[in-house]
């Protein structure tokens, strides 16, 4: 039985994931345009507001005045309903990612986390995994050969490089011991070990995971179901307004969801670098109470946690403009007889060096 | 057979070696050169011109607006020849001449003048032909003014009102000829400040 309070604690903070997802979301939108142009020595957009900071509502507002279209031949409910599960399935993933250590006032305490489940990355790859449904019935009823062609390639691509990406998370698993995003990341926080995150111990595991995690979200160089020089728009070819800005939005909840979860799996989560050390120095040296310091390194721990999800969201925007978009059967290849065999490897690897005692 | 420069490039594909078979060294040079682009754009001031609030400077020999001078007195200095309307390839200008009455001697330096000057500036191409054939050295090509962008087409088509010069001299554009001294220094002034 679940009492009320805490309930209701966390449809609040299921309420505040799901708003900042789509605040991110929003502005990664612009900021993949001002980083872009950067990266390209040009300015970006700086038209509407101040730096332009104003460029996702005008964008908004131009997706929602534009036409909806139903293209002959589709069959209506699919195609609407396939912007509809890509959005679900990208906002429902970011709801077991602890984004944050408790928070204590006095007998109350706060989790900032949606819902605590014991099997939250298994949660997270289940619903990452329908996220390729959204895609699939978007491009099969657009009843197009350019969006079934996306359509197809997202479902085999999201196929190949889930294996090789849960191939790499049995990895972590084998040191964590467990599938709780928490339990998780509060392993990495030993006292006076901060630097046990498990980038140290997974350093082969957390390529493949990221190499994976590119093409799971259909980012450039894995954007083949898109791929507008060979197949127009990919999967959303034929859609329009307000569906096509769905579509757009999920990829970059994807985005903040994948950098969320590797930041939870190998960057510590919401642990920072001296933690202990400063709570321990506010206790002693500043004389505040216990409680009080631990819920201060709480919310650098989360604002920390930001920090190393826009670092990866940019890193996620500094790939795709750099690189140029793999041949399809250089996808394969490099999922099917590279990633998965050295996932394989790491997998014999992390087993040999747990066996011999140099990791734990 | 032997190249007849002798300075042709024997090239063999050589196999890959294991770091450029491996990619990653590659992606790295890569996003290291971007990165170095983003913070060339990020510090130091870009090429980009944000035209409506900055612009560029003109050339001082851009051929721009049409002008229809007046001489040293403010007397309008086109006699209606129609020389320029011959001499335009793209047959933008057309011209109405009439007779000067009495009276209208300080209006306009000739017996004839032209009732309607009119220049569309969606057919001209800006080629100063005009200018050269101009016997009378009244119409010139602007080179700080360009015809800009309107709604409708009718609002193309250039008139008297908007084509002869302004009497004041301040206000006028900076290439002519015959100007009084006053005149002269004006835009002596005007130029400098724009060459500047």
């Amino acid at each position: 039985m679940i009492e009320l309070p805490t309930l209701g604690w966390q449809s609040i903070v299921i309420l505040v994931v799901f708003g900042v997802s789509l605040l991110i979301a929003t502005y990664c939108t612009y900021a993949e345009r001002v980083i872009a142009a950067f990266l390209q020595d040009r300015v970006g957009p700086d038209r509407a507001g101040p730096f332009g900071l104003l460029q996702p509502l005008a964008d908004a507002v131009k997706l929602f005045t534009k036409e909806e279209f139903f293209p002959a031949g589709a069959n209506k409910a699919l195609f609407i309903m396939g912007p509809c599960l890509a959005m679900i399935t990208a906002l429902m993933s970011s709801a077991v990612i602890p984004f944050g250590n408790v928070i204590q006032f006095g007998n109350n305490v706060f989790n900032l986390q949606g819902i605590e489940v014991n099997i939250g990355m298994l949660w997270v790859f289940g619903i990452v995994s329908l996220g390729v449904y959204g895609v699939m019935i978007g491009g099969w009823a657009s009843n197009n050969k350019f969006s079934l062609l996306g359509a197809i390639r997202a479902g085999s691509q999201n196929i190949s490089y889930e294996l090789a990406m849960g191939m790499a998370l049995i990895a972590v698993l084998m040191i964590s011991g467990t599938l709780s995003l928490r339990e998780i990341t509060l392993q990495q926080s030993q006292a006076g070990e901060w630097h046990f995150w498990n980038i140290v111990k997974q350093p082969l595991g957390f390529i493949i995971f990221l190499v994976c995690a590119f093409a799971e979200t259909n980012r450039t160089p894995f954007d083949l179901p898109e791929c507008e020089t060979e197949l127009v728009g990919g999967y959303h070819t034929e859609y329009s307004s307000m569906k096509m800005g769905l579509y757009l939005f999920a990829e970059y909840v994807n985005v903040f969801v994948a950098s969320a979860v590797m930041s939870v799996l190998y960057f510590g989560g919401f642990n920072f670098p001296f933690q202990y050390e400063l709570r321990d120095w506010l206790v002693s040296a500043q004389s505040w109470e216990l409680m009080s310091a631990q819920n201060l390194i709480s919310v650098l721990g989360l604002l920390g946690l930001f920090g190393k999800i826009f670092a990866f969201i940019f890193f996620f925007m500094w790939v795709r403009w750099t690189l140029p978009r793999f041949r399809y059967d250089q996808l394969m290849r490099l999922g099917w007889t590279i990633l998965i065999p050295l996932a394989i490897f790491n997998i014999l690897l992390t087993g040999g060096l747990i066996l011999g005692g140099i990791i734990k | 057979m032997q190249s007849l420069s002798n300075r042709a490039k024997k090239l063999e594909a050589k196999p890959m070696t294991l770091a450029e078979r491996a990619y990653l060294p590659a992606i790295f040079q890569g996003l290291s050169i971007t990165m170095r682009h983003f913070f060339r754009a990020a510090t130091k001031k870009q090429v980009t011109v944000r035209y409506p609030e900055e612009q560029r400077p003109f050339s001082p020999i851009f051929r721009g607006l049409h002008v229809l001078k007046r001489d040293e007195v403010g007397r309008e200095r086109c006699t209606a020849c129609g020389l320029c309307a011959v001499a335009c390839p793209a047959e933008a200008i057309t011209m109405v001449a009439g007779e000067r009455k009495k009276g209208e001697e300080n209006l306009y330096r000739e017996e004839k003048y032209a009732v309607s000057y009119e220049v569309n500036m969606l057919r001209c191409i800006f080629c100063g032909l005009c200018e050269e054939a101009c016997p009378k050295a009244a119409v010139y090509l602007q080179p700080d003014k360009m015809a800009p962008p309107r709604f409708e087409r009718d609002e193309f088509i250039y008139g008297k009102d908007r084509l002869v010069e302004p009497v004041d001299p301040n206000a006028r554009s900076i290439r002519g000829i015959q100007l009084t001294p006053e005149q002269a220094h004006a835009l002596s002034q005007k130029t400098s400040q724009q060459l500047s």
